[in-house]
C-alpha cells in the first residue's frame, strides 16, 4: 500500500451555538495516501467542508475538536505532526499553505481585487521558498504557464477582473501550488463556473498532481463530477462517511443506501418522461444525538435496527467499506436499485 | 399538423452600453417556442442565454428584432392592455433563491405581490387561499406563508420563488437556471415539480442552462447559444444523439458521467471559435438533418456531416 499522508481517527467536531452544541463530525476515520486524488461527496451541511478546515486550524471559533485525532506525515523532518494537537496560530503557520493548501469554491471573492495577480502569486513563493525576487518573478510565471495561463508575461500585471471564472479559478489554483504543499484541498474547486470549464479545471488538478506530487481532497456536492477525478470516494452524511471505496467500488458496487439515493438522484441517469428520483426528507438536525443510523429516517427501506443501533463499518472489499446494517450477514438481502446495473453495465450513453 | 406556436423570436438583438462601447449580447436570434413544450436554451456565462429570457420579459430592452407573443409584438412600445396581460401570462424563476426574495418581506407577501398589482380588486380571503394554494402546489406547508425568507433553505426558497410564479396562472415560465445553486439530492425535486407543473397546467417553459445533462432530462428541443448566436437547434434526443456543430459537441462531451472507466477514457473536445473561417463565406442557418438546424458555412456543413 501506498505512503500515508494522513490519518484521522475518531474525529469528533462540536460547535457551540447559542448555548446549544451542534455535532458536526461524529467520528470519522480515514486515511490519505501520497499522490492519490480522494473525493468527499455530501449534501451541504454534512460537514465536508468543517472536516477538512480542521485539517488546517481553520474551524470558526465556536468549533473544537472534541474528541480523536488528525496525524500528519509529510513534513520535512519527516516526524508524524498531531494537528489536532496544535494550539498556537504560530504553529500552524508551519503547516498551512506549506504543508497543507486549499482551494475555496468562489474564485470571484478569493483574490483580492487591488492586486496583480502576478503580485499574489509571488507573495506566496516569497514566503514559502527561499528564493529572491528576480527568481521568485520567473518562478510565478512557471506556475501562471503550468496552470494553463497563455502568455504569462502579460497576464503577471493584470488585475483579478481583467479574468474571466475559470481563469481566476486558475490563478488560485496557481497560489495555492506556489507554497509548495504536500496536501491540496479543493472545496467545490469547479461548482461556480461553466460545464466545459469544470472539465478543463478538473483535468488540470490531474495533470498537477503528477506534476508536484500532490495529495488532492476534492470536496463536493455533486458525485456525478468526482467519477472523472478520484481515486477513491468518501461518502459523507450527517457528519460521518458512511461508505468509502475506490471509484470503481463507489459508482459500479455502491453498497450504502445513501450512495444509492446520491446516484439515483443525478439527472444524468434520469429517464425522460419519469420523475428523478429524490431523496425524501431532510438530513438530520445535529443539535440532538442521532439514533441508530443517521440516514434511516429518508431511506424507504430502512430496518428496524437502523433506528436503534448505529452500524459499523463493514468490509465488503479490502478498499471498501461502509456503515450499514444491510451487510450485516443476518441482513435481509435488499437489492439495489436499478441505477446501479445501468451504471455498472455502461448503459448510461 | 401545425403545432400552435406561442412564442417567436424573430432576429432579436440586443446590445448594452453607448455608441462607441457599444456590446452585441445578442445577435440576431431566432426561435419559435410551441405551446405546451420545454425548451431549451443552453449554453456557456456570457452567451447571451439569460440576457434573451430577459428581453422576453422586457427587463432589457431588445435592440432590433420582434419577439411575438400569441401573435403579438411583445417589444417595444404596447398597449397598457397587452402590457398587463404579458405580465400576467409570462413569469419568470430566477437562478438564485438567495438573491431573489426580498428578504424583509413575509412569505405570504412575496407570493401576493403579483396578484395585488394585476388583480386589484381580489378579496383578501380569496387572496389567502390561492397563497396557500400555491404553497401546497410545490411541496411547502401553507404555514410557511407567516415566515420570513432566511428561514428556509436553498431548495425551499427556490419553491417559493416558483410559487411566486405559479400564482399568476401564467403560460409561459421563463426558467434562468433554476437549479445551479442548488445541491444535487435538491435539485432532483425542483426539476421533478417543474416538469409536473408542465403536464398538470400545459405551462410552456423556456428553460435556461449551462449544463446539458440537466437539459437532456428536462427539454423537448434545444437551442445551443454561443457569444449571443444560436448555432444549433434540434429535438433534444435528435440533438444529444446526433449533434454536429463542434461547440455542441465540446459541449457534450463535458457532461461528467458517474462512471469511471468511461471518464478515465474521455476525450475532451475543446472548441475553437477561430477554427471558421466566415470570411471567405459566411455561415448561414441549415437544416442539415430532419428538423434540426445549425449555423454553419456550406464548405463546413460538407466537413461536418
Amino acid at each position: 500500500m501506498a505512503e500515508k499522508m494522513l490519518t484521522v481517527e475518531d474525529l469528533e467536531i462540536k460547535f457551540t451555538l447559542r448555548g446549544k452544541t451542534l455535532n458536526a463530525i461524529r467520528g470519522i476515520s480515514l486515511e490519505l495516501y501520497k499522490g492519490e486524488i480522494l473525493a468527499i461527496v455530501g449534501e451541504s451541511g454534512s460537514g465536508k467542508s468543517v472536516f477538512t478546515k480542521s485539517f488546517m486550524g481553520l474551524l470558526d471559533q465556536n468549533g473544537r475538536v472534541t474528541g480523536g485525532s488528525v496525524m500528519y506525515y509529510g513534513a520535512d523532518d519527516g516526524k508524524p505532526v498531531e494537528l489536532t494537537a496544535l494550539k498556537k496560530e504560530k504553529e500552524w503557520y508551519k503547516i498551512r499553505g506549506h504543508e497543507i493548501a486549499m482551494i475555496m469554491q468562489d474564485p470571484m471573492t478569493s483574490l483580492n481585487p487591488l492586486k496583480t495577480i502576478g503580485d499574489q502569486i509571488m507573495e506566496a513563493v516569497l514566503l514559502h521558498q527561499k528564493l529572491n525576487r528576480a527568481e521568485a518573478r520567473k518562478k510565478t510565471l512557471d506556475y501562471l504557464s503550468d496552470v494553463g495561463i497563455q502568455d504569462p508575461e502579460r497576464r503577471f500585471g493584470q488585475y483579478p477582473h481583467e479574468f474571466s471564472g475559470g481563469m481566476r479559478q486558475r490563478v488560485v489554483i496557481a497560489i495555492a501550488i506556489a507554497c509548495s504543499p504536500q496536501i491540496l484541498i479543493c472545496d467545490e474547486p469547479t461548482t461556480a463556473l461553466d460545464v466545459t470549464i469544470q472539465a478543463q479545471i478538473l483535468d488540470l488538478l490531474k495533470e498537477l498532481r503528477h506534476k508536484y506530487k500532490l495529495s488532492i481532497i476534492l470536496i463536493t456536492h455533486d458525485l456525478g463530477v468526482v467519477a472523472n477525478i478520484a481515486d477513491r470516494v468518501a461518502v459523507m452524511y450527517a457528519g460521518d462517511i458512511v461508505e468509502i471505496g475506490t471509484s470503481e467500488d463507489i459508482f459500479y458496487d455502491p453498497r450504502h443506501p445513501y450512495t444509492w439515493a446520491l446516484l439515483s438522484s443525478l439527472p444524468q441517469v434520469g429517464v425522460k418522461g419519469t420523475d428523478l428520483f429524490s431523496i425524501p426528507g431532510t438530513p438530520p438536525n445535529l443539535f440532538t444525538p442521532v439514533q441508530g443510523d443517521a440516514f434511516a429516517p429518508r431511506n424507504p427501506r430502512a430496518l428496524k435496527i437502523d433506528f436503534l443501533e448505529k452500524p459499523p463499518y463493514f468490509e465488503v472489499s479490502p478498499t471498501h467499506k461502509a456503515k450499514t446494517w444491510l451487510l450485516d450477514p443476518r441482513a435481509p438481502k435488499v437489492e439495489p436499485p436499478a441505477v446501479v446495473e445501468k451504471i455498472r453495465n455502461g448503459g448510461l450513453i | 399538423m401545425e403545432r400552435e406556436v406561442l412564442l417567436e423570436v424573430k432576429d432579436l438583438d440586443v446590445t448594452f452600453g453607448e455608441r462607441k462601447k457599444q456590446y452585441e449580447a445578442v445577435k440576431k436570434v431566432n426561435f419559435k417556442i410551441y405551446k405546451g413544450e420545454i425548451f431549451g436554451l443552453v449554453g456557456e456565462s456570457g452567451s447571451g442565454k439569460t440576457t434573451i429570457g430577459r428581453a422576453i420579459m422586457r427587463i432589457v430592452p431588445s435592440a432590433g428584432g420582434d419577439i411575438i407573443y400569441k401573435g403579438e409584438k411583445i417589444n417595444g412600445r404596447i398597449s397598457p392592455e397587452l402590457d398587463r396581460k404579458v405580465i400576467k401570462e409570462i413569469q419568470m424563476i430566477f437562478q438564485d433563491p438567495q438573491a431573489s426574495l426580498n428578504e424583509r418581506a413575509k412569505v405570504d407577501y412575496i407570493i401576493s405581490e403579483g396578484l395585488l398589482n394585476i388583480e386589484k380588486g381580489i378579496s383578501e380571503a380569496e387572496r389567502k387561499t390561492r397563497v396557500e394554494q400555491a404553497l401546497r402546489d410545490v411541496g411547502l406547508l401553507p404555514e410557511f406563508a407567516s415566515r420570513f425568507p432566511h428561514e428556509f433553505s436553498g431548495g425551499q426558497r427556490q419553491r417559493i420563488g416558483i410559487a411566486r410564479a405559479l400564482i399568476m396562472n401564467p403560460e409561459f415560465v421563463i426558467a434562468d437556471e433554476p437549479i445551479s445553486a442548488l445541491d444535487v439530492s435538491v435539485r432532483a425535486q425542483v426539476l421533478n415539480l417543474l416538469s409536473d407543473m408542465q403536464k398538470k397546467r400545459q405551462i410552456t417553459y423556456l428553460f435556461i442552462a449551462h449544463d446539458l445533462s440537466v437539459m437532456r432530462f428536462i427539454t423537448d428541443r434545444i437551442a445551443v447559444i454561443h457569444k449571443g448566436r444560436i448555432l444549433e437547434m434540434a429535438e433534444t434526443e435528435e440533438l444529444i444523439a446526433h449533434a454536429i456543430h463542434p461547440y455542441t459537441r465540446a459541449l457534450l462531451s463535458a457532461i461528467p458521467m458517474p462512471d469511471p472507466r468511461h471518464e478515465r477514457q474521455k476525450k475532451l473536445l475543446v472548441y475553437d471559435p477561430d477554427m471558421h473561417d466566415y470570411r471567405s463565406e459566411q455561415p448561414e442557418w441549415l437544416e442539415l438533418r430532419p428538423n434540426h438546424f445549425v449555423l454553419a458555412s456550406q464548405r463546413e456543413a460538407k466537413e461536418w456531416m
